[in-house]
């Protein structure tokens, strides 16, 4: 995806969001699993506010402490904040994050949002869904749908990570 | 950047670089303990042994919180009620323990370097709690990242470190990490608690408390440790309450924003005026809380690494 058809892909998932919860203001979240999924969430803000005139709340999630290989990874990733700036109970969470591949990252980081609270509804966006799960869960916001092999790496590059918006599909993996 | 370490027995043989990770990944950790669930699963299955051949209420309780908050499951030694009063060698009781596999050993001895024997024959991580007047790591990483949640920084700070500093591996421990990240460490105490050539650790050695606590942001007491004493290194209690304790009037001298740790046990109306101790610039129980911030991070980062056996 270049530039242009990612910013329109945004704005298509941020008026999915504002029409599946309209009513809901003030209960919405959008919450950015790290590293991507904060800037990403921060952004479909942004557009959801510009487009109903209420911002809803965001996020950022840490999962490292609830991923499932620590024990076979052998490295420590570095652990970063939390933080949920508002209500978690009751309220209507969108998990943002930028690739849905195995669904492992997903599940963390449902258990991990689950220990801050008891929210109404968690939905999952993500910009890319790349296939290959491992575990029965899927995205209720896709940006694109993409065909890959096991062994590929697909990355979005983000503004304000990468210094521009992009997916690229890396052949060999890494 | 990663810890590459089977253990941590001592401040001396970490980086720069490796004290600012234990410091950064706690202050991660920290929000943990402000949850209304303070548990993540991440250390689930993993056994912590606590193997305590000193008294400890603090250190222990810590570390035992930490581990649990980790979902590590925690053990605790100590030694009454333990064949080491039956008279089991150290080295027997190591591979008793370690023939039920634990991933950690928290360890506390009086002897100095009794970690590094034992993790030296130990699978395990070695974590130092504290040997004789050696070092006590975990200490000094908390007290630094007590000062640098309040100061922003190490560098450039101005710290006071009063008391018996020759029975302190608090001192120790905290000299060697203070100066690595940058802070300049002046130090008081009586002459005879004052250890010889302590220069050498880099720390200026000041005529009276009132010299170091002058200009000081930061003042760390340090607790007269009357069970290490074998002889009379001071006249009297009331003496030494007079020339080194750190009382109202003495913290005049120090920075208007100054902040004062103490490693606790506190001995109130010895090293430290009541006062004082329960004060507006004591941080003495924010320490405490820190503490087990700092050895979640411990034990979160030795457990990430490989564990090979030199």
């Amino acid at each position: 995806m270049e530039s242009r058809a990612f910013q329109s892909t945004l704005d298509r998932l941020a008026s999915e969001i504002a029409e599946r919860t309209r009513g809901l203001e003030g209960k919405l979240a959008l919450v950015g699993i790290r590293t991507r999924g904060v800037p990403l969430a921060r952004r479909l803000a942004e557009r959801i506010e510009s487009g109903t005139g209420t911002r809803p709340a965001i996020g950022a999630l840490d999962i490292t402490l609830y991923r499932d290989d620590l024990t076979t990874v052998g490295a420590q990733p570095i652990v970063r904040n939390t933080e949920l700036p508002f209500a978690l109970d009751d309220s209507w969470v969108v998990l943002v994050d930028d690739v849905l591949f195995t669904g492992r990252t997903v599940r963390a980081a449902i258990t991990a949002l689950i220990d801050f609270g008891r929210p109404r509804k968690i939905e999952l966006l993500v910009m890319v869904d790349r296939g290959w799960r491992e575990l029965p869960i899927q995205a209720d916001y896709v940006g694109k749908a993409l065909e890959t092999k096991r062994e590929h790496s697909v990355q979005v590059l983000l503004e304000e990570e990468d210094g521009r918006d992009e997916v690229v599909l890396v052949e060999n993996g890494s | 950047m990663r810890l590459q370490k089977k253990d941590l027995l001592d401040i001396e043989s970490l980086s720069a670089e490796e004290i600012a990770l234990l410091l950064d990944t706690a202050t991660s950790f920290k929000e943990i303990g402000t949850r209304a669930i303070k548990k993540v699963p991440t250390l689930r299955g993993r056994t912590v042994v606590n193997l305590f051949y000193e008294p400890s209420t603090r250190t222990r309780v810590s570390f035992e919180i930490a581990a649990k908050r980790l979902s590590a499951d925690a053990v605790n030694v100590s030694v009454s009620g333990s064949s080491v009063s039956k008279g089991e060698t150290l080295l027997d009781t190591v591979r008793n323990l370690q023939a039920m596999a634990p991933d950690v050993l928290v360890m506390r001895h009086p002897a100095s370097g009794a970690p590094y024997f034992v993790a030296r024959r130990l699978e395990a991580a070695v974590v130092n709690a504290g040997d004789g007047m050696h070092e006590h790591p975990t200490q000094a990483l908390l007290d630094a990242f007590t000062i640098r949640e309040r100061k922003g920084t190490l560098r450039g700070l101005k710290i006071a470190i009063v008391g018996d500093l020759l029975h302190s591996r608090v001192f120790r421990s905290n000299v060697r990490l203070l100066t690595r990240m940058g802070s300049a460490v002046a130090v008081a105490g009586p002459p005879t608690l004052v250890p010889p050539e302590v220069e050498k650790l880099g720390v200026e050695v000041a005529p009276s408390i009132e010299d170091a606590l002058a200009g000081a942001d930061v003042v760390m007491m340090l607790r007269v440790q009357k069970e290490r004493m074998q002889g009379a290194y001071f006249p009297s209690v009331r003496e030494y309450f007079r020339l080194f304790a750190l009382t109202r009037a003495r913290i005049e001298r120090a920075r208007k924003d100054v902040i004062i740790l103490h490693p606790g046990p506190i001995n109130r109306g010895l090293e430290i005026e009541s006062a004082v101790a329960d004060g507006p610039y004591s941080l003495i129980l924010e320490q405490v809380t820190n503490g087990v911030a700092v050895r979640m991070a411990v034990l979160y980062l030795l457990t990430g690494a490989g564990t090979e056996v030199s």
